[in-house]
């Protein structure tokens, strides 16, 4: 556990709050990308230590959460084949497409297997020549680089038998969609450190710069996600807007080298829908054309799938900011994470999820 | 180039309707199975005895307080590191009847077999049930065996019912926690599931994690000797600690408040959590109980624990309380605070 207790530390949390509480003068809102750091804000109780002057608004950085629905559609089409094999990381199983989820495809017979890496995936293939593997290749540039890999290794081995179901989504558009939103409220960002490991931060200083915002390389655990905020919080008073790493211990400004190389070996940017929120231009990334004979999509013609998404709740303005998960009429009656209604009740690190999971929509006095 | 968008209008997803079959949460000891025994098990076979929802039935018969439980064991793999299904199979009805305050006597096992298991296998789970039964001092009195066809079984799966007595002034039952006792567990969490997980997923790490599987009768014994005022018992299977303790909490009409630095766990366990993107209080215990004593036997209570050989570890977790009656809240080490909740279906790792 070392490397992990150091950054949750009691006392030295405190004293960061105190350099935070030393510093604030007045409100701010400030979103934190990634799923990952809301869960842990929301997981140590993080958000009701710090100044209430200090807003945390929950950004859509949950890969499972904004997966479209289409593709959901897709991979439950392609999963509920007799000869395929589908393999997927464990979260998605629960995510509802539009009339069911992967567990309710398994259930009625098909071979869904919850996979840990899509190397894993890769085995499978080569142990199962006579049937069809497909891995469900989701998420931010985190996993990006190993779903790559898997790629490569399937056409340098081969293994005809597998492929992917591609629905990779990139952080710098997003956060360029929300700036030139009519409605953003947000003030600052703190950057997913894991992502910026893969990436580095050197593609969000054109972004700081162009609309004036701060951009602070965060990590995850209670010390890292506070340090995040601690230098939002200094830039904002200061009226700087600049890109900073509080994570150095992981992240670099050039990121992962080797890592970028496999990508762009593999894909290609494109156009894509984001669950709840709707097309974001050249924000995602697809197989290019020297691996587009391994696109699952394609291979099993579930192109034509297409499904519109309901209005039924309000993640929307939950991503914006402009209300918290527990303001919406749903949240915790028509719609929890065994019924969810919206992505962002979805996956456990979904806003919602994370304010259901930890017990937000009770009143946070009465649980102290 | 992102073209400017208009967030005001974000929409999200259709509602997922109810699942339309049983898929695995249904026999996760999560949210979905509690839903099929409040509506579907509870109304059709409604009964006293049953309405307790403990992890057993106490029936009065001819005189005496019997303790009845029932326990269906399906694992793969068969065998892993600290036990197998055999020692499950004991042990876990064994457990049950000790979570009523009962001293375990009599079992009965039901094994479904796989076509093609080989006979070497089963000789050897069933010389570990005969050895788990007479560690935990119970007798295997009736049983029934079926086969069936190649591909219907992971190898074997094996059924145990058992009964007990239940002394004279114990009365042991979710419902009586009351605000004040005080909140104990017998030792570390989640070793059992994680034991489990760490050689189905090939996951290896420095330590061996072993699961826990043990008989609890003789510790219980040992702690009703001390007192016989022990409110709740409960071993906290699948799960975890949060399922077992929201159930009491909703039960009892209380809150149950924790310390989550006051949780025993594994460092090993807690590495391979944090891998999984899991939390140990939902992990499978399988030789581990909740006590919810009255806060005056708190101590001797822990000590009877700490110096049996399963209660080592033992350790008072936090308290119940009148505020939030329903739920359980635990204190952060950080010191903002959490509610632990029921959990929904499995647990399921996450990606990233």
């Amino acid at each position: 556990m070392k490397y992990l207790s150091e950054f949750r530390d009691g006392e030295l949390v405190q004293k960061l709050l105190a350099e935070i509480r030393a510093v604030v003068t007045r409100p701010w809102a400030m979103m934190e990308v990634c799923g990952g750091q809301t869960h842990s804000i929301i997981r140590n109780g993080i958000d009701q230590l710090l100044p209430p002057e200090i807003e945390l608004i929950h950004g859509p950085g949950c890969p499972v959460c904004v997966t479209p629905l289409e593709t959901i559609d897709r991979a439950l089409a392609i999963a509920a084949i007799p000869n395929v094999i589908f393999c997927s990381f464990g979260d998605m199983l629960r995510v509802p497409g539009s009339e069911k989820d992967l567990f309710t495809v398994k259930s009625a017979g098909g071979d869904v297997r919850i996979v840990y890496s899509p190397l894993d995936a890769l085995k499978i293939a080569r142990d199962n020549p006579t049937r069809e593997v497909v891995f469900f290749g989701i998420g931010f540039e985190t996993t990006a680089p190993a779903n790559a890999m898997a790629v490569v290794q399937a056409k340098k081995q081969g293994i005809d038998n597998f492929s992917m179901l591609v629905s990779h989504v990139l952080v710098p558009p997003a956060i360029e969609a929300l700036m030139r939103s009519p409605s953003n409220r947000v003030q600052a960002f703190l950057a997913a450190g894991h992502v910026c490991s893969v990436m580095g931060y050197w593609q969000y200083e054109p972004l700081a710069g162009k609309y004036h915002v701060p951009i602070v390389v965060t990590g995850f655990e209670p010390l890292d996600v506070l340090a995040g905020i601690h230098r939002i919080v200094l830039q904002l008073e200061q009226g700087r807007a600049q890109v900073e790493n509080a994570y150095s211990r992981a992240v670099q400004r050039e990121g992962n080298l080797p890592a970028q190389r496999v990508l762009s070996e593999v894909f290609e940017i494109c156009d894509r829908q984001w669950r709840g929120i709707g097309m974001i231009p050249q924000s995602g990334w697809q197989l290019n054309a020297d691996y587009r004979s391994f696109d699952g999509a394609a291979r099993f013609n579930v192109e034509n799938v297409h499904a519109n998404e309901s209005t039924l709740c309000h993640s929307g303005e939950v991503l914006q900011g402009l209300i918290k998960p527990n303001q919406c009429p749903a949240f915790g009656k028509a719609c929890t994470p065994q019924k969810p209604l919206g992505a962002t009740m979805v996956s456990s690190e979904g806003a919602c999820a994370a304010y259901y999971n930890y017990g937000r929509f009770v009143p946070v006095e009465s649980i102290q | 180039m992102t073209n400017s968008i208009d967030i005001s209008g974000w929409v999200c997803p259709m509602p997922l309707r109810d699942y339309p079959q049983i898929v695995l949460g249904h026999g996760g000891g999560g949210k979905l199975s509690g839903d099929l025994v409040e509506h579907l098990f509870l109304p059709a076979f409604h009964n006293d005895a049953l309405a307790s929802l403990a992890d057993g039935a106490a029936l009065t018969l001819a005189g005496s307080r019997l303790a009845f439980s029932t326990d269906s064991y399906v694992v793969r793999p068969l065998f892993f590191p600290g036990g197998s299904i055999a020692d499950l199979a004991v042990n876990g009805t064994v457990n049950d009847l000790a979570m009523l305050g009962a001293r375990p006597l009599y079992l009965s096992v039901g094994m479904i077999i796989e076509e093609g298991l080989p006979i070497d296998v089963l000789g050897a789970l069933v010389d570990r049930m005969a050895a788990a039964a007479r560690q935990a001092g119970v007798q295997i009195v009736t049983g029934d065996t079926k086969v069936v066809d190649k591909g219907h079984g992971d190898g074997i799966y094996i059924n145990t019912s058992g009964i007990g007595i239940i002394p004279d002034g114990v009365h042991i039952a979710p419902q009586n926690a009351r605000p004040g006792d005080a909140v104990l567990v017998s030792g570390t969490l989640g070793d059992h599931g994680m034991a489990i997980m760490s050689v189905r997923e090939g996951l290896e790490f420095e330590t061996q994690i072993v699961s826990d599987s043990a008989p609890l009768n003789g510790m219980v014994e040992a702690m009703l000797a001390v007192t016989r005022e022990i409110h709740v018992l409960r071993d906290p299977t699948r799960g975890g600690l949060a399922s077992s303790l929201n159930e009491i909490a909703r039960s009892a009409r209380v809150g149950i408040a924790l310390e989550d630095q006051w949780l025993p766990i594994r460092p090993e366990v807690a590495a391979a959590c944090e891998l999984l993107g899991m939390d140990a209080v939902y992990v499978a215990n399988e030789g581990k109980l909740i006590a919810i004593v009255p806060p005056e036997h708190a101590d001797a209570l822990l000590e009877t624990m700490r110096q049996h050989p399963y209660g080592k570890d033992a350790a008072l977790i936090g308290h119940v309380v009148a505020d939030h009656p329903g739920r359980v809240v635990s204190k952060t080490a950080i010191g903002g605070t959490r509610v632990i909740s029921m959990q929904i279906g499995e647990q399921l790792p996450r990606i990233c």
